[in-house]
């Protein structure tokens, strides 16, 4: 069986591997806000043992560091985090949940005094019955992830 | 004792834990108890009311001067420089400059605790758009324990508009320190957000539902009114819904002596005149302890030793 690498390897940096097929573009939008001069392969609905299909992202020159890597677990739940160096893997890391997130994110309710003012957006983290919840440091209101949206 | 509140903040009941509380309610009944015209002698106290408010900004204003601090303000946000476009973290930055300790009220959710971040010193939350209102919730406890005698193991009747009242949201969670139990009357439109009930589940509260307020009468200890909002129903299901959640002596008739009636005020005619009469009560001495709260509140955060 041919097991060349489907996307090309890098030398140095990050590789996120097992994203759920389809997530990888939030997954990218994301990454262009925290650095837009990094250099990005990305490969979309590769196949997959675990997953089926899955998308999967390399940053080249650039390591993540894990709260980096945690804050896109909102956008691939079950990806993993790879850190390269010198073609080999160094660290591997799989994603959890951040306890509080600052600055990605913009509350939900239009009338949360973090939109007007010269403050960072701050929520606080929690595994709901369902999904991932998260409070707002200001108004205090709880949101599913699924419905906060992206600053830009 | 140790006061707990020096130089603190207060903006929302969540930050409070249960020995908090009991140190806020037991300046606030020694305070009812014998005046003092001397803690906040030299104080300057900014009030600054973003909304208007009546009950709110008065008690606030009366406690300072009760406690013999002045104070500086406004009433409404039209006439400020918020108006000119001022962010409230700058108009905080210079107004807390001027004071020993900024009351404030503002439309949006989240204002009191952005301006404490901003303010170099305590900022006490008079109520920040729908989210919190801790000194309400402080004056509700009070009144509770006042003529309870306890705040411990309570049966608790919350009746009207649950779903959009903050004062019930923040003192039931408030009573879950305490072991509370709780028993909802609301139309299904205003029934108790699944959060609150969430957070209930997870301390374990006992809670229930019921469709009138006589059902329940014979076996609680507070009933705690709020007021169905006429504009949140059409005027015809208005009528038929509100009628539900009207208090009247009748509806009083199987209840013990110790139960008592509590509403946050203004009254619309959810509870009938009727009600005033009888002992069970306590809205207007409620009212009344909103001072004490208040006054409890700014003694602790501005002395160091209050008694």
């Amino acid at each position: 069986m041919n097991k060349k690498l489907q996307v090309e390897a890098i030398g140095t940096g990050t590789v996120i591997d097992h994203i759920p097929a389809g997530h990888g573009v939030k997954v990218l939008d994301r990454l262009q806000v925290l650095n837009s001069d990094a250099r990005i392969t990305v490969g979309f609905n590769l196949p997959s043992d675990e997953l089926g299909a899955k998308d999967i992202i390399k940053v080249e020159g650039r390591q993540f560091t894990e709260q980096e890597a945690n804050e896109l677990m909102l956008f691939a739940s079950s990806a993993t985090i790879n850190v390269i160096e010198d073609y080999k893997v160094v660290g591997k890391f799989k994603m959890s949940m951040p306890e509080t997130m600052t600055g990605v994110l913009a509350c939900p309710n239009s009338n949360c005094i973090s939109h007007n003012e010269p403050v960072q957006s701050q929520f606080s983290l929690k595994q709901g019955k369902i999904d991932v919840m998260m409070k707002c440091h200001y108004c205090e209101k709880s949101f599913s992830k699924n419905i906060v949206t992206e600053l830009h | 004792m140790e006061n707990r509140f020096l130089n603190r903040s207060i903006i929302s009941i969540a930050d409070l834990d249960r020995e908090d509380m009991e140190q806020v309610l037991d300046v606030a009944a020694e305070l009812k108890k014998n005046p003092r015209s001397d803690l906040l002698k030299g104080r300057v106290v900014a009030s600054c009311f973003f909304e208007a408010s009546t009950r709110t900004r008065l008690s606030f204003e009366t406690a300072v001067q009760r406690l013999g601090g002045s104070l500086i303000g406004f009433a409404d946000g039209g006439n400020t420089s918020a108006k000119k476009g001022e962010t409230l973290a700058d108009s905080i930055k210079v107004i807390s400059s001027y004071t020993d300790a900024v009351v404030m009220r503002h439309p949006q959710e989240g204002a009191a605790r952005l301006a404490a971040e901003f303010s170099s010193v305590p900022v006490i939350n008079g109520g920040d758009g729908s989210n919190q209102h801790p000194t309400q919730t402080l004056l509700d406890l009070f009144s509770i324990k006042e003529c309870q005698g306890t705040l411990d193991n309570l049966k608790v009747a919350f009746v009207g508009d649950l779903k959009y009242g903050r004062t019930v949201h923040s003192l039931a969670q408030a009573l879950t320190h305490f072991n509370a139990e709780f028993t909802f009357i609301a139309p299904d439109a205003l029934a108790m957000p699944d959060y609150i009930l969430q957070e209930l589940d997870e301390k374990g509260i006992k809670y229930s539902c019921a469709e009138s307020i006589e059902e329940v009468a014979h076996k609680t200890d507070i009933i705690y009114m709020t007021r169905v909002q006429k504009e949140r129903f059409d005027e015809t299901e208005f009528k038929h819904i509100a009628s539900n959640y009207v208090l009247t002596k009748a509806a009083l008739k199987e209840a013990p002596e110790h139960l008592k009636v509590l509403h946050p005020l203004p009254r619309v005619d959810e509870i009938a005149v009727e009600v005033d009469s009888t002992p069970h009560a306590y809205y207007f001495e409620q009212a009344r302890n909103g001072v004490y709260a208040r006054q409890a509140l700014l003694a602790l955060i501005l002395n160091e030793a209050v008694f």
